[in-house]
């Protein structure tokens, strides 16, 4: 029974819990639960009404067996019933059973709601309240239908009580984040904002979380809070511990509102008016200061509520990321804690040290604090703070201190628990890389990885070796070196033995003087591995070996035999059996100098930005995946433009793409280019698709995506004038000029921002539709032009011109059309653009033709924008946050504020997103409701990353909707430029 | 605060609320989950660790655990705390709470957490008051009241 029987104690109830506790079994609970249930389900079907207390004690039972984890599935009615009773605690009751087991349907929801309008409307503050209460437990839509408008009025209204008001602005909390559409803003907000100066406490502490949440939302409209959380924040701070009564929670002032406060400045960048900024940094640095000054307790919740707060300062500052003296004394703040005894305060600090390492102003000052973090990371009995201080490592490491927290970080890894390792493999991989000034210790650093935790190594991670040692000859031969003595430990990971493979096959030859490590012994080491590797691995060694036929002539006869072996020639892996059949064919058969040829040494790949890249190369294609979808949905726009269009695109899009990825021995039937996940078969390809078709191009230069198709062409007419030239003579020189671009022309631009196919432009004459594909820093545009008439068009020639600056930015090459459209015909003209360098204006198409007589002169923009150059790159929440700080002086970012043009649905923003090229962050932003994508953008000159993030207000009326638009990247240009055309797609 | 859990040291739930739309199968896996978790870990730990997207503040009052789920963003020493003043409300109103108090007046509990905290925020962080309004309701119990 229980130790206090408070309220009206239901005996019913105690003695059914107790006859539960005492049941030694599952089954015995399960059995005495059935009989109960039944026992109220007769109850309630009775003939016999039910008084009050009865419904009351067997919905309190119902509610119970729930709790215990049943399932119940009546009760409901009854519990509505309870509602309307006229005793309180029946009614309280009744309100328990409705917000712990929400029911959808609808005649009880009527029922429900019902019963919450009488007692809105009582004006009795108890059942006010009661209801509000409920509200805000169950959150539902339909609840947010029926009260959404109510409560604003209730919470603002002069004569409600002060505990009605609290309930009210959290209800209207609840409602506002699950229907956000439904709360409309109004004449009651700016009402709210000023309940931050009511004289109740808990007025304040309850309106806060409500104007954090509005505010984060809609930044302008509640502007004015800042300096009201400034003044309210400065008055708790100076006041004395105990002039806030009960609101003092051991000895510290309001610990709740406190940081409630700070966490709504954090929604704006520091105060404008220097007034308001002064009190503040006032207020900031007493709540430093207090954190030297003795404890007035030693109550752990002393401590606990002062530090929350401090904490909750430190984020501020960091947010406010400006203030170089408050940074540096919060780093030295954290730098106490770290060796702290409380575990919890060692956590925090190595968590927020993190985020103020990346602020300019800190990072050295955190950088002083490397060996307790070193040491914390060996000494701490609890993983989640020892995972801690790993994010601490590497968020501080740079060029000073990179081989020290490498190493420390590689010797953890080897007692790391599990579950975090494939994240300190990718961190050590990512820093070894990054601040590698020699790559010797470059190379022994990913080695030491895949021999600590080659199971934990990912692709990407030993791609991104190969490409390194590829790309520098002066680390060759150590690779060979290191990778071969790696190779004599009797068990080294499958990792070791691909990276092992792919480098002596590349560059075996190097350590092949030495008679240890001779071109046999070399061979014999990796097949000695081939029988225990998995089918990509042994894929991979088959090619290493016909790379050693090249190098070391003296090995073909082994090698062949191997080949020829059964258990090569005829593997049922189709993919070994084709290696080993071709090989050993091609070895048999081709010249040595065609085999040189064939099997020279890789190409260097095109360097790139590791940083973001190396992490993100998990990605594979979101890019290539809408390209896919998009071409399905514009095929239709084509169609209905009611030519054959289409037609020609799907043969266009089918004809037209040598395989990027061109296999080392172009043994792969050329893949399509969208068909972006490689076959497990083919690892070295695998390789080249990691580094995007690029390396390729770049690399294997005649196979390349531009090349092929305009090598040819070059030499004939690079810039094609059309045939008008050679033609006739024009009558008039001023009509043969080029038309200036249409008034249109912009727009029309800005249609093909975010999509890459469709109908760009059309008059009663002619239709223009465009189809492009984009890779890396390259694309190639088909243009299709179709004769609407039945009459044909005679000298038609079409001029693709770079104006101005754009000429050394853009090359742009076309091919030739025929002169004469035939009415109702189409002919079509391939572009390809190579972009050099960031652009803001687009290429100009001049299209010129003769139509029953008359010459007709358009010139349109060529929607080649600089967004079409993006890679995604999928980033976690962390790093894009880190990466957003660093991109944080004011040149690098450009911000719109802007209406919407169009609705707010979710799914159209994200796939105008996806098509503007970036890739979606989901979970990445705090706030649901915002959007943000990252993307390099590819340029031969450079590599930009880019990061964005868009904020819509659509709770707000249609009409009244807004969007900011973020853009910050490591160039000023190309932030303002993506950032205008953006804002011109919503 | 998305959601808070009461449960014991033998992994039975005695308190649940809710402050996100979840169904009955997701509520039941997380609090599985977080129990098993919680269970497993050491007394010295820190009382905070990383679940999924959230933060998870815990503590343990002799053979009950208290935890919450909070977001990112939020305050992890605060949500200690607010864990600490529930329990000094509870420690009130019962006189010297123990488990079995709250396994018996369940009901107690969530109306008691309904007035400190609504929506997953504090409403009202004075215990006073929390107790003052939750002693009111106790004394209309009996009253009739005309709707």
């Amino acid at each position: 029974m229980p130790a206090v029987s408070k309220g009206d104690g239901m005996r019913g109830l105690a003695v059914f819990i107790s006859d539960i506790r005492n049941c030694k079994s599952k089954e015995a609970e399960i059995k005495r639960i059935n009989k109960e249930l039944a026992n109220i389900r007769s109850k309630f079907k009775g003939d016999k009404a039910l008084d009050g207390y009865s419904k009351k004690k067997y919905v309190c039972k119902l509610l119970f067996i729930f709790l215990l984890g049943h399932d119940i599935d009546f009760g409901h009615m009854e519990a509505v019933n309870l509602l309307s009773s006229n005793k309180y605690t029946e009614k309280q009751i009744g309100y328990l059973f409705i917000s712990v087991l929400v029911n959808s349907n609808s005649e009880l929801i009527r029922l429900i709601n019902n019963a919450i309008k009488n007692d809105l409307s009582s004006r009795n503050p108890t059942f006010m309240c009661l209801a509000l209460h409920c509200i805000a437990n169950v959150g539902s839509r339909e609840m947010a239908e029926a009260f959404a408008g109510e409560i604003p009025r209730i919470l603002v209204a002069g004569d409600t009580m002060d505990s009605v008001k609290q309930s009210a602005a959290l209800c209207l909390l609840r409602l506002y984040k699950a229907s956000p559409d439904l709360v409309l803003m109004g004449e009651w907000t700016s009402r709210v904002v000023h309940l931050l100066n009511d004289q109740h406490m808990g007025v304040v502490t309850a309106a806060i979380s409500l104007i954090t949440c509005l505010s984060s939302k809609n930044p302008d409209e509640f502007k004015t809070c800042v300096s009201l959380a400034v003044s309210r924040l400065s008055r708790i701070v100076s006041s004395a511990s105990t002039d806030l009564q009960d609101y003092t929670y051991y000895f510290v002032p309001a610990p709740w509102l406190s940081c409630k406060l700070l966490r709504l400045l954090q929604c704006y960048p520091p105060p404008e008016d220097g007034a308001v900024k002064g009190r503040l940094v006032e207020c900031l640095e007493t709540i430093l200061n207090k954190a030297q000054e003795p404890p007035k307790s030693k109550k752990v919740q002393h401590s606990n509520a002062k530090n929350a707060i401090l904490f909750e300062a430190i984020s501020l500052i960091i947010h406010y990321d400006s203030e170089p003296n408050l940074l540096v004394r919060a780093c030295n703040q954290l730098g106490q804690f770290l060796q702290h005894r409380e575990t919890n305060l060692r956590y925090l600090a190595l968590e927020s040290m993190c985020t103020l390492a990346s602020s300019e102003f800190s990072h050295e000052a955190v950088k002083t604090h490397i060996e307790t973090v070193i040491n914390a990371l060996k000494t701490e009995r609890d993983v989640s703070v020892r995972q801690r201080a790993a994010d601490l490592l590497y968020a501080m490491c740079d060029r000073s201190n990179a081989k020290q927290i490498v190493a420390e970080m590689l010797s953890y890894l080897e007692t790391a628990d599990y579950s975090i390792r494939e994240e300190m493999v990718l961190k050590v991989a990512i820093l070894a890389e990054k601040y590698a000034v020699d790559y010797s210790w470059y190379v022994d650093t990913i080695l030491n990885l895949i021999r600590i935790a080659g199971d934990y190594v990912s692709e990407e991670v030993w791609y991104r070796v190969i490409q390194i040692v590829i790309n520098r000859d002066d680390v060759q031969g150590y690779a060979a070196k290191t990778v071969f003595e790696a190779l004599q430990a009797p068990a080294c990971h499958e990792n070791m033995v691909k990276v092992g493979g792919y480098i002596l096959g590349e560059f075996g030859n190097l350590i092949a003087g030495d008679p240890r490590s001779s071109p046999l012994v070399q061979f014999n080491l990796l097949h000695s591995k081939f029988h225990l590797c998995s089918v990509p691995t042994r894929a991979l060694l088959l090619s290493a070996y016909i790379k050693f036929i090249n190098l070391f002539p003296e090995t073909k006869a082994t090698i062949q035999e191997v080949l020829r072996s059964d258990s090569q020639i005829r593997n049922s892996d189709v993919e070994l059996q084709q290696r080993a059949v071709e090989y050993l064919k091609l070895s048999s058969i081709a010249s040595t100098d065609v085999l040189a040829t064939v099997l020279e040494e890789m190409p260097p790949f095109p360097e790139r930005e590791s940083s973001i890249l190396a992490k993100l190369k998990k990605k594979k294609g979101p890019g290539a995946v809408s390209v896919e979808l998009e071409d399905g949905k514009e095929r239709g726009e084509l169609n209905g433009g009611g030519d054959r269009g289409g037609d020609a695109a799907i043969a266009a899009s089918n004809a037209s793409t040598p395989s990027p990825s061109a296999d080392l021995l172009g043994l792969r039937s050329a893949a399509p280019v969208s068909g972006a996940a490689p076959s497990a078969g083919s690892l070295l390809v695998d390789v080249f698709s990691e580094a995007g078709p690029a390396a390729s191009s770049a690399g294997v230069n005649d196979d390349g995506f531009l090349s092929a198709l305009h090598a040819p062409e070059a030499s004939d007419s690079p810039l094609v004038e059309g045939p008008g030239d050679s033609d006739s003579a024009p009558p008039s020189a001023a009509s043969e000029d080029p038309a200036p671009p249409l008034p249109e022309s912009d727009e029309l631009l800005n249609k093909f921002v975010c999509k890459n196919n469709g109908v760009l432009f059309e008059n009663q004459l002619l239709q223009i539709g465009i189809k492009s594909e984009y890779r890396q820093n390259l694309g190639r545009m088909y243009l299709f032009y179709g004769n609407k008439t039945s009459v044909q068009f005679v000298s038609f020639s079409t001029t693709v011109s770079c104006p101005g600056e754009l000429q050394s930015q853009l090359n742009v090459q076309t091919k030739t059309v025929e002169p004469l459209v035939e009415g109702g015909a189409q002919v079509q003209q391939v572009i390809n653009i190579e972009c050099l360098t960031d652009f803001i204006d687009a290429p100009l198409l001049n299209i010129k033709f003769r139509y029953g007589g008359a010459l007709q002169n358009i010139s349109l923009k060529l929607p080649v924008t600089i967004n079409k150059f993006f890679q995604p790159t999928e980033m976690a929440a962390a790093d894009f946050f880190q990466r957003w700080k660093q991109l944080s002086q004011p040149q690098q970012e450009a911000q719109k504020i802007f209406k919407a043009s169009h609705g707010m649905d979710t799914e159209v923003l994200k796939a105008k997103l996806l098509g503007l090229g970036t890739a979606l962050l989901e979970n990445v932003d705090p706030n649901p409701e915002n959007y943000v994508c990252a993307g390099v953008i590819q340029t031969k000159a450079q590599q930009v990353g880019c990061l964005l993030r868009l904020e819509p207000n659509a709770q707000a009326q249609p009409g009244e909707q807004m969007y900011r638009l973020t853009l910050r990247s490591s160039k000023d240009t190309v932030s303002q430029r993506v950032c205008d055309l953006l804002a011109e797609q919503f | 605060m998305q959601f808070m859990l009461l449960f014991s040291r033998q992994g039975k739930l005695r308190l649940q609320k809710w402050y996100v739309p979840l169904s009955d199968k997701e509520r039941k896996k997380i609090s599985r989950d977080l129990v098993q978790t919680i269970l497993a870990r050491k007394p010295k730990m820190c009382s905070f660790l990383e679940w999924r997207d959230l933060k998870i503040v815990y503590k343990r009052y002799a053979s009950l655990y208290f935890c919450c789920a909070v977001e990112d963003q939020d305050n992890e020493l605060i949500t200690l705390e607010i864990i600490h003043r529930y329990v000094e409300l509870l420690d009130k109103y019962f006189g010297s709470v123990c488990e079995l108090d709250i396994i018996f007046n369940f009901e107690k509990a969530y109306f008691i957490l309904d007035e400190f905290l609504l929506g997953g925020e504090a409403q009202e962080t004075s215990k006073k008051n929390v107790l003052k309004a939750i002693e009111q309701a106790d004394l209309l119990q009996e009253v009739r009241l005309l709707v």
